[in-house]
């Protein structure tokens, strides 16, 4: 089971709330992904009128809200939403977004390591969006971080695993969960993040505009599962070239 | 370099002869394209591209899904004042416009405030003309020291200010600042407008830099569709658009499409755009640029807001009032242009859902707003101004009672 902090989660599947045609759309997709762990825009919920309706949406038991701090430009603005979000959703669990790029929502990786520092310190358990960087992951270890949450490829774009070579070494080098996160464009791609060891993928984009979201989740939930089985069944090493018919070294055994 | 040099290497005769240039071909090589180029949004702003708008639309389409979700933004415009001391010749507002000017007082603001807070709006666009004797900065400040903690998101679409004075609005709470540069033709902006500060057609044009340099996070740029060629001055328009996305590139960017309505005492349209164009120049933005947002306000018919929706807009205002006090105070006043689509916000929100997306109330939140950009340290302060900070900091929770620690 995956173990996050001092949570178990039976789901490897996160999904994203944001994007959906509605926010019964959205719920539907959500309990039929299975998820447990749902992220939820600070900036996207009213916290004034107690009557959100994206909120109103998730209230399921097994469902337990990630909320992050999309909008924020730098750490110190991060921090400062991290500690709004904590009051107001009763939840320590932070994912740290700090993109100040609006154009692709690249994440600043000096900006996140710092803000990730000072959340460690008060106490939050903190995903950060990072790039697929294996140094920044072993800098966010360092300072605390509960897990790292590497792009597959830029937000919303639907392009899979780009950052291939480098996700396979945060994977083999990481102390901590590692989830895929932005780019995951259909269940094929997540399926082989999990086939690669990754512990859970974050999908949001894919799922949400799909035509039929529900059906879409469903799908995601089991690919993510069957990715997880074959990774922990020990997938076959994959061979360079096929085995030659006339070895260069068959002469030794003679 | 700022837009302005720029501008200058450019030619408005050359640029719009390589659009009506633009071949069937060149619409096809762009509409292949991944990476589309300015070179690709003449293309497909051209005549050349007509016959492939649906096209264009089914792309545009997708393309908005992928990165807005299937979501819309509502907001709506609250007019403070309706002085103005130029004269526009398109503008109910205009100078020479025998007309009753009046500008909010603070509690007639508070009362249009609560009107729009009970049907949900959270996203706020202040607008006024431009009127430096008593419509100035001093006035904007007071207006957000009075309505920021009850709205999500304040925009400005009022007068151009000085960098330093974007600052102070910025500071105040101010998210964007929408200034439209009307028309990027020179000659035919002096026409237009032959008198006021605003017949100054550089110190606009430099206005995007100014918000820029401000730190301001959402800037929105627009041409007047109606005042000359629709096609060369779009071209402009996204040319400083690109210009500001690769100079600014912490901000964000917002494109609006006004077409002339009628207004009491203005001249009639010189171009008219016709629905099928403003349509081909929605997608053929969206086709250009992914993560600009596209707005289409009331000015445009029931008929022609039922069907953009999934055309590649991102936001609409809706139930809109253009005249000060519209909502409650004074709803006679004079109005800036006849809205067209006179549907209510919950009408509106409705057709949104009929349309199988969401209507979004709320995207922002006032806490990134709280941090400065450029925070001046305090000791470059005086006295005065630091015990004036600590009040405006004493006296304006940042958010609801129900959040103790936010000075953490």
């Amino acid at each position: 089971m995956l173990k996050i902090a001092d949570k178990e989660l039976k789901s490897r599947l996160f999904l994203g709330t944001g994007k959906f045609g509605s926010s019964k759309q959205m719920e539907e997709a959500v309990l039929a992904s299975g998820s447990e762990l749902v992220t939820v825009a600070l900036k996207r919920v009213d916290l004034e009128t107690e009557t959100d309706d994206l909120l109103a949406h998730l209230k399921h038991a097994h469902i337990n809200l990630l909320p992050n701090t999309s909008g924020a430009r730098n750490a110190k603005e991060a921090v400062f939403a991290a500690q709004l979000a904590r009051e107001a959703m009763e939840t320590n669990w932070l994912k740290l977004e700090i993109h100040p790029d609006p154009k692709y929502l690249l994440p600043d990786p000096i900006e996140t390591l710092k803000a990730t520092e000072e959340l460690a310190k008060l106490g939050f358990v903190i995903l950060p969006y990072i790039h697929a960087d294996p140094v920044l992951c072993k800098r966010l270890e360092d300072v605390g971080t509960a897990a790292v949450m590497p792009l597959g490829a830029p937000i919303g774009t639907n392009k899979g695993l780009k950052t291939l070579d480098f996700l396979e070494i945060i994977i083999e080098q990481s102390r901590v969960p590692v989830i895929v996160d932005a780019g995951i464009g259909s269940p094929s791609h997540a399926a082989h993040a999990m086939e690669l060891g990754a512990d859970a993928v974050l999908v949001n984009t894919a799922i949400a505009v799909a035509t039929n979201p529900k059906e879409m989740a469903l799908a995601f939930k089991m690919a993510v599962e069957s990715g997880r089985m074959a990774y922990e069944a020990g997938l076959g090493a994959i061979s360079r070239s096929a085995n030659a018919s006339s070895p260069l070294t068959g002469f030794l055994n003679m | 370099m700022i837009f302005k040099e720029l501008f200058k290497t450019t030619n408005w005769d050359e640029i719009k002869s390589s659009i009506y240039a633009k071949t069937a071909a060149d619409v096809e090589r762009a509409l292949a394209s991944s990476k589309r180029t300015l070179e690709d949004f003449k293309s497909l702003i051209s005549p050349a591209a007509e016959p492939y708008l649906e096209q264009m639309a089914q792309e545009s389409n997708a393309l908005t899904q992928k990165r807005f979700g299937k979501t819309i933004q509502l907001y709506t415009p609250m007019y403070l004042s309706n002085e103005c001391n130029n004269i526009c010749t398109y503008c109910g507002f205009s100078f020479d416009n025998k007309i009753r000017r009046k500008t909010l007082t603070d509690e007639e603001i508070l009362q249009e405030v609560a009107y729009l807070k009970e049907r949900g709006f959270n996203h706020i666009l202040l607008v006024t003309g431009e009127a430096n004797h008593t419509v100035h900065v001093p006035y904007f400040k007071r207006v957000m020291d009075l309505i920021r903690n009850e709205f999500a998101n304040i925009s400005i679409e009022v007068q151009p200010l000085d960098e330093d004075e974007y600052g102070v609005l910025h500071e105040a709470g101010v998210y964007s600042v929408l200034v439209y540069q009307e028309t990027y033709h020179q000659e035919v902006y002096k026409a237009y407008h032959p008198k006021g500060k605003k017949s100054n057609f550089e110190y606009r044009l430099d206005t995007p830099d100014r918000c820029g340099r401000a730190g301001i996070h959402k800037i929105g740029l627009g041409i007047l569709l109606g005042l000359e060629d629709w096609r060369t001055d779009s071209f402009f328009c996204a040319l400083h658009l690109d210009y500001m996305q690769k100079k600014y590139w912490q901000t964000k960017y917002s494109i609006s499409f006004p077409r002339m309505r009628p207004a009491e005492g203005i001249i009639e349209p010189n171009v008219i755009v016709g629905d099928r164009e403003l349509v081909q120049l929605i997608c053929a933005y969206r086709l250009f640029n992914e993560d600009v947002e596209l707005s289409i306000s009331t000015r445009e018919s029931e008929h022609f807001r039922n069907h953009v929706i999934p055309l590649g807009v991102t936001t609409m205002s809706a139930g809109s009032k253009t005249n000060p006090g519209g909502y409650v105070v004074e709803p006679e006043s004079l109005e800036q242009f006849e809205i067209s689509d006179e549907r209510s916000v919950k009408e509106i929100a409705q057709l949104i859902r009929d349309n199988g997306y969401e209507a979004v109330w709320k995207d922002w939140d006032r806490s990134f707003s709280t941090t400065r950009f450029n925070p001046p340290s305090k000791e470059d302060m005086d006295p005065l101004s630091l015990l004036e900070e600590r009040q405006r900091e004493v006296a304006i929770p940042i958010i609801s009672t129900k959040i103790n620690d936010t000075n953490v």
